[in-house]
C-alpha cells in the first residue's frame, strides 16, 4: 500500500522553492551522460522536459504516436499564457497570480505547488522569446498582454490566435537542437503500452510502432509522462482525435495514485454539437470572452421562436436580450472562469432560453463592432472568426456566434509529489499528465503555463534529485523476465480484442460511452445520476470485451486497433471518474453536484469534509480502489467561497 | 447527399498502390470531410475490410497532420483550409471525389493516403532553432522588437508543416516551408547570430533529401492552408545570397 508524501520543503512559501533548489541532490556531468531518461509526449511538458534535460547531459528518448513531435495538441491552444510580468503595471504580482490560481481552482489545489508555478511563470516567457516566439508586441516593441478569465490584471502573452502552436514550436525547435545535438533520441509513432517496473521502480517502457505493429522494449534509470489528459473518455472535446489517457491508465495499473479523476473542466465556449457524425468539439478561444458578450433571449417565447426560425437574433431588441453573465456576476461579467460561464450556459438552455438546437447561446460582437470598428476586431479575432465562419458557415461580424460548454481539459491526472515524481518510484508525470497545479478547475491560459513551467523549470531541477541515487544503477538489459512479462501482456491484450470478432465497431462503443459520460458524469452531477452510471459503464466493457469487431491486422498501420487499445482503457479510467464523482459529496470548480448548491445556484463546497486530494490506487482486476486522502493545508491563504459578483 | 469516392490504397511503402471506388450514401452537407471518411471507415468495418488509413488529429486545422490530395488540389478546393477544416457543403450530390495521399520523393507512402514527413523534421533540426538552452536567457522585453517585424515573423511562423506546398509543387520542392522557418528567425534578433548558418545548413539539408528547386509558379503559396507568402522565399534567397558572399563560414 502506498503513502502519499507531498515533499513540501519546509520554511515560507515564498522560499521553498528557492530552498529546494539549494537543498537538492544533483548529478554531475559526467555521470548525467551514464543515464537514461524516457520522455513520453511531445507536448509542452515533454519537448521542453526533453530538450532541457538533453541539454543538461542526459541520455534522453522522446516518444511521440503522431509523425512528428509538432504535431502534440498543445499546439491546439489560442489564447495565450499567464505570467506575473506586470508589464502593463496594472498591479500584478506573483503572489497576484498565485492567489488567483488556487481561487479559480476552487482551493483544491495545493499552495507549495500552485506558488512555485507562479513564480518560475516568468521565466518562461524570457525563454521562449529567446527561441524567437514571435509574440505579440505593442508599437514601442514590447510585449503585448490581454486579460483571461478570472483575472482582473492582463497577464496574458499572446501569439495572435496561435499562442499554443508558437510555444509548442519554440519548445519542438529547442528539441530539434537537441536531436541534432545527439543528446535526444525522437521515436515517432510509437505509442506507450506499458510501464516496466524492476524491484519497484520504473525502469523501461512497452511501445507499440504504429506503423508495424511491433512491440518494443525500451530502458530508463527514469520515466516520465506527459501525455496530457484524458478528455476522449467523453468522446466528443474540444481535444484532438488521438489524444488518449491511455499511458496514464497504464501507469494507475502499474501502482501510480490517480488523482481528482472526476475534475473535468468544460469550456463554455464551443461550436455546439450539430449532429451524430460529430467527431470532435471546436473550441472559439476564451479571449473572445474580452470583447463578446453573452446572452440568451429574455423572453421565452423570443427563444422558441429563435429555435423555429421564425426571428433571427438581430432581431431581438437590446432591452429584450439576457447578458445573463453580466447580470449575475457584474464584477466579472464575461470573463468568470470557465466553470461558472459554462454552469451558466447550461442554467438558461436547460430553462428553455436556449438557441439554435436549443443547446446554444449567442456570443455577440455588435457592441465591440460599434465601439472598436469592424478592422480592431478583426486584427483581434479575425482568424477565430473565420475558423468559425468555415464550421458553420455563418458570419459573426454579422450575426453572434453560438457556443455551448464542451469537454476541455482534465484537472485530474496522476498524483505527483512536489518533485512530480508518481507513486512509483522513478516514475515522473509532467503537463496535463499530472494533476498538481489546478486544483478543481484551470484558469484560461494556465495550460500553457504549467506544461511549459514542469518541462523547462521543475522537472530538470527534480528528476536529479531522483537520478543522484541512481548513478550506481546500471543500465537493466531489457531481457529480463519484468521486460518479458509486460510485453507478453501486451501482446496478449491485443490478440485478445482481435480475437473478439464482434458485431459493434469501435466508434459505436466511444460514442456510447461519450454519452453515458455527458449526461451523467459531465456538467451536472447527481448521485442518482453517478449511481446510475457506474452499472451502465460495468456492463460497456462488458460489451466491449464481447462484441468489438476490430478489422485488419496486428503488424501494419491500423486505426481502428489503436483506437480500440484506447477505448479500453478509457472506460476503465471513465469508472473511475464515476466513483471519484459519486464520493465527493459537495461541488467545488468543474465538479458540480447539482445536491450541493447555493440558494444561487453556485457551487456549494464541503471544506470540512473534503478538503483533500483524492487519490485512487489501482487493487487488481475487479477489486475495488482504495482511496488516499492528501489533506489539503492553506497555510498562507484564506479560504473563501470563490465569489465573482 | 450520395457521393462516389475514389480512393489510393496502397498496403505499404514497398507495394503497389491503385484506386478504389466506394459509395458513401446520405452525407450532411455540415459533415466535415474527415467525418465523411469516418462514416466509410465504419462501413468498410461493417464489411470486415481494412479501414482506410489517413492521418488526422486535431480536427480544427493547427496541428498538420491531415493532408489530403482531394481532386487534384492538396486540401481540396478551398483556399486557405486544412482537409479537417473543409466541408461537405463544398460538393454536390452525386459527385465523384478522387483522393490521393501527397505525391512527392521525400515523402514515401506509409499506407493508404499517410505518408512520412520525418523530412520536414530532419530539415529544421539543421538548425530551425535560436540554440539557447533552458534558462539564463534575459528579460523578455530586454530587446524591443518593432511591431511589423514581430508580425511578419508570426506570419511565416504560422506555417504547420503540413506538407501541402511540396505536395502542390511540380519539383516537390520544400522552399515554402524551408523559407518560413528561415524567414521567421531572420526577422527577429534573436535569430540573427545564426542567420546565415542556419539557412545554408537547411538548404543543403533540403537538396540532400530529394526535395527540388524553385521555379516560381508559386503553387506553394496557392495550395498553402495557412497562406504564408512567397515573399519569404525571397528572404531566404537573399539570407542564402548573402550568407555565401558575406559569412566567414
Amino acid at each position: 500500500m502506498v503513502t502519499l508524501n507531498s515533499k513540501i520543503p519546509q520554511g515560507p512559501l515564498s522560499e521553498k522553492w528557492t530552498k529546494y533548489k539549494a537543498d537538492q541532490k544533483l548529478v554531475n556531468p559526467a555521470n548525467k551522460r551514464k543515464l537514461d531518461v524516457i520522455v513520453v509526449g511531445t507536448g509542452l511538458a515533454g519537448a521542453s522536459a526533453a530538450a532541457s534535460l538533453g541539454a543538461l547531459g542526459f541520455n534522453v528518448k522522446i516518444f511521440c504516436i503522431s509523425d512528428s513531435p509538432r504535431r502534440a495538441h498543445s499546439i491546439a491552444a489560442q489564447g495565450g499564457v499567464n505570467a506575473a510580468k506586470n508589464y502593463p503595471n496594472d498591479g500584478d504580482s506573483i503572489g497576484r497570480l498565485f492567489y488567483d490560481t488556487i481561487k479559480g481552482g476552487d482551493y483544491r489545489a495545493r499552495e507549495a505547488n500552485v506558488y512555485r508555478l507562479a513564480e518560475v511563470s516568468n521565466n518562461i516567457i524570457d525563454q521562449c522569446v529567446a527561441q524567437g516566439v514571435p509574440f505579440a508586441r505593442d508599437y514601442a516593441g514590447m510585449l503585448d498582454n490581454r486579460s483571461f478569465g478570472g483575472a482582473q490584471v492582463s497577464r496574458t502573452f499572446y501569439a495572435k490566435g496561435q499562442t499554443g502552436q508558437q510555444l509548442l514550436l519554440g519548445a519542438y525547435s529547442a528539441l530539434s537542437k537537441e536531436i541534432k545535438a545527439g543528446t535526444v533520441k525522437m521515436y515517432e509513432r510509437k505509442e506507450m503500452m506499458d510501464v516496466v517496473l524492476v524491484d519497484g521502480k520504473a525502469r523501461g517502457i512497452i511501445t507499440r510502432d504504429l506503423q508495424t505493429g511491433k512491440l518494443e522494449r525500451w530502458f530508463g534509470h527514469a520515466v516520465v509522462v506527459a501525455t496530457g489528459g484524458y478528455g476522449n473518455v467523453y468522446f466528443l472535446s474540444t481535444n484532438a482525435m488521438n489524444s488518449n489517457g491511455s499511458a496514464a491508465w497504464q501507469c494507475y495499473k502499474k501502482g501510480a495514485c490517480f488523482a481528482n479523476p472526476c475534475y473535468v473542466q468544460i469550456h463554455p465556449t464551443c461550436i455546439p454539437v450539430h449532429g451524430d457524425y460529430q467527431s470532435k468539439l471546436t473550441l472559439m478561444s476564451e479571449s473572445l470572452r474580452n470583447d463578446g458578450r453573452i446572452w440568451v433571449p429574455k423572453n421565452i417565447e423570443d427563444s422558441v421562436a429563435i429555435r423555429e426560425g421564425r426571428l433571427k437574433p438581430t432581431d431581438i431588441a437590446e432591452e429584450n436580450r439576457d447578458y445573463y453573465l453580466e447580470r449575475r456576476y457584474p464584477a466579472f461579467g464575461n470573463l468568470v472562469p470557465r466553470d461558472i460561464a459554462s454552469r451558466a450556459a447550461k442554467e438558461r438552455c436547460d430553462a428553455g432560453y436556449g438557441v439554435g438546437t436549443g443547446q446554444a447561446v449567442y456570443l455577440d460582437f455588435s457592441s465591440a463592432i460599434k465601439r472598436l470598428g469592424k478592422d480592431k476586431v478583426e486584427a483581434r479575432y479575425g482568424n477565430l472568426f473565420q475558423m468559425y465562419e468555415k464550421i458553420t458557415a455563418q458570419n459573426p461580424y454579422e450575426t453572434p456566434m453560438m457556443i455551448y460548454p464542451a469537454v476541455h481539459y482534465t484537472m485530474g491526472g496522476l498524483w505527483v509529489d512536489y518533485e512530480l515524481q508518481t507513486t512509483v518510484e522513478g516514475l515522473f508525470a509532467a503537463g496535463e499528465a499530472n494533476f498538481s497545479d489546478h486544483g478543481a478547475n484551470r484558469l484560461g491560459a494556465s495550460a500553457l503555463m504549467q506544461g511549459l513551467a514542469d518541462g523547462y523549470f521543475v522537472l530538470p531541477y527534480t528528476i536529479q534529485n531522483y537520478l543522484s541515487s541512481e548513478i550506481y544503477s546500471q543500465p537493466i538489459p531489457t531481457t529480463v523476465p519484468e521486460f518479458d512479462a509486460a510485453e507478453k501482456a501486451v501482446a496478449e491484450k491485443i490478440e485478445k480484442l482481435m480475437s473478439i470478432k464482434g458485431t459493434k465497431s469501435v466508434d459505436t462503443f466511444q460514442k456510447e460511452l461519450g454519452h453515458i459520460m455527458w449526461n451523467k458524469v459531465g456538467m451536472g452531477r447527481t448521485a442518482q445520476g453517478l449511481q446510475e452510471a457506474i452499472p451502465m459503464l460495468k456492463a460497456l466493457k462488458e460489451d466491449f470485451w464481447a462484441n468489438v469487431r476490430i478489422t485488419g491486422d496486428t503488424n501494419s498501420m491500423n486505426p481502428e486497433l489503436e483506437k480500440a487499445l484506447r477505448l479500453s482503457d478509457h472506460i476503465e479510467l471513465a469508472q473511475l471518474m464515476a466513483k471519484d464523482a459519486l464520493h465527493r459529496e459537495e461541488s467545488c470548480g468543474g465538479h458540480f453536484r447539482e445536491e450541493h448548491q447555493t440558494e444561487e445556484g453556485e457551487a456549494k463546497r464541503n471544506d470540512e469534509q473534503f478538503m483533500y486530494v483524492a487519490a485512487w490506487e489501482y487493487q487488481g482486476e475487479g477489486v475495488e480502489p482504495q482511496l488516499h486522502k492528501e489533506e489539503l493545508n492553506y497555510e498562507f491563504i484564506k479560504v473563501q467561497q470563490r465569489n465573482y459578483k | 447527399m450520395n457521393l462516389t469516392l475514389k480512393i489510393w490504397r496502397q498496403e505499404n511503402a514497398r507495394a503497389k498502390g491503385r484506386f478504389e471506388t466506394y459509395k458513401v450514401e446520405n452525407i450532411s452537407p455540415d459533415c466535415s470531410f474527415l467525418e465523411m471518411l469516418d462514416i466509410l471507415n465504419e462501413q468498410l468495418v461493417d464489411k470486415l475490410s481494412h479501414p482506410v488509413c489517413f492521418d488526422n488529429d486535431c480536427r480544427e486545422g493547427i496541428c498538420g497532420m491531415c493532408g489530403l490530395y482531394i481532386n487534384g488540389r492538396p486540401h481540396g478546393p478551398d483556399d486557405g483550409v486544412t482537409t479537417c477544416q473543409l466541408h461537405m457543403r463544398r460538393f454536390k450530390d452525386g459527385d465523384t471525389i478522387v483522393i490521393e495521399p501527397w505525391r512527392a520523393r521525400p515523402f514515401p507512402v506509409i499506407r493508404d493516403l499517410v505518408v512520412d514527413r520525418t523530412a520536414f523534421d530532419k530539415i529544421i533540426q539543421e538548425g530551425g532553432y535560436v540554440s539557447v538552452t533552458t534558462g539564463g536567457v534575459p528579460d523578455g522585453n530586454a530587446i524591443p522588437i518593432p511591431k511589423k517585424n514581430a508580425d511578419e515573423a508570426m506570419d511565416a511562423a504560422a506555417c504547420i508543416g503540413c506538407g501541402a506546398c511540396v505536395a502542390a509543387c511540380k519539383n516537390a520542392s520544400a522552399m515554402l516551408f524551408v523559407s518560413a522557418k528561415v524567414s521567421q528567425l531572420a526577422l527577429l534578433p534573436q535569430g540573427r547570430p545564426e542567420a546565415a548558418r542556419r539557412v545554408q545548413a537547411m538548404v543543403a539539408k533540403m537538396d540532400e533529401l530529394g526535395f527540388g528547386n524553385c521555379t516560381n509558379t508559386y503553387a506553394c503559396e496557392a495550395e498553402c492552408p495557412k497562406q504564408i507568402k512567397r515573399s519569404n522565399i525571397a528572404r531566404m534567397n537573399r539570407e542564402f545570397l548573402c550568407a555565401k558572399v558575406c559569412s566567414e563560414e
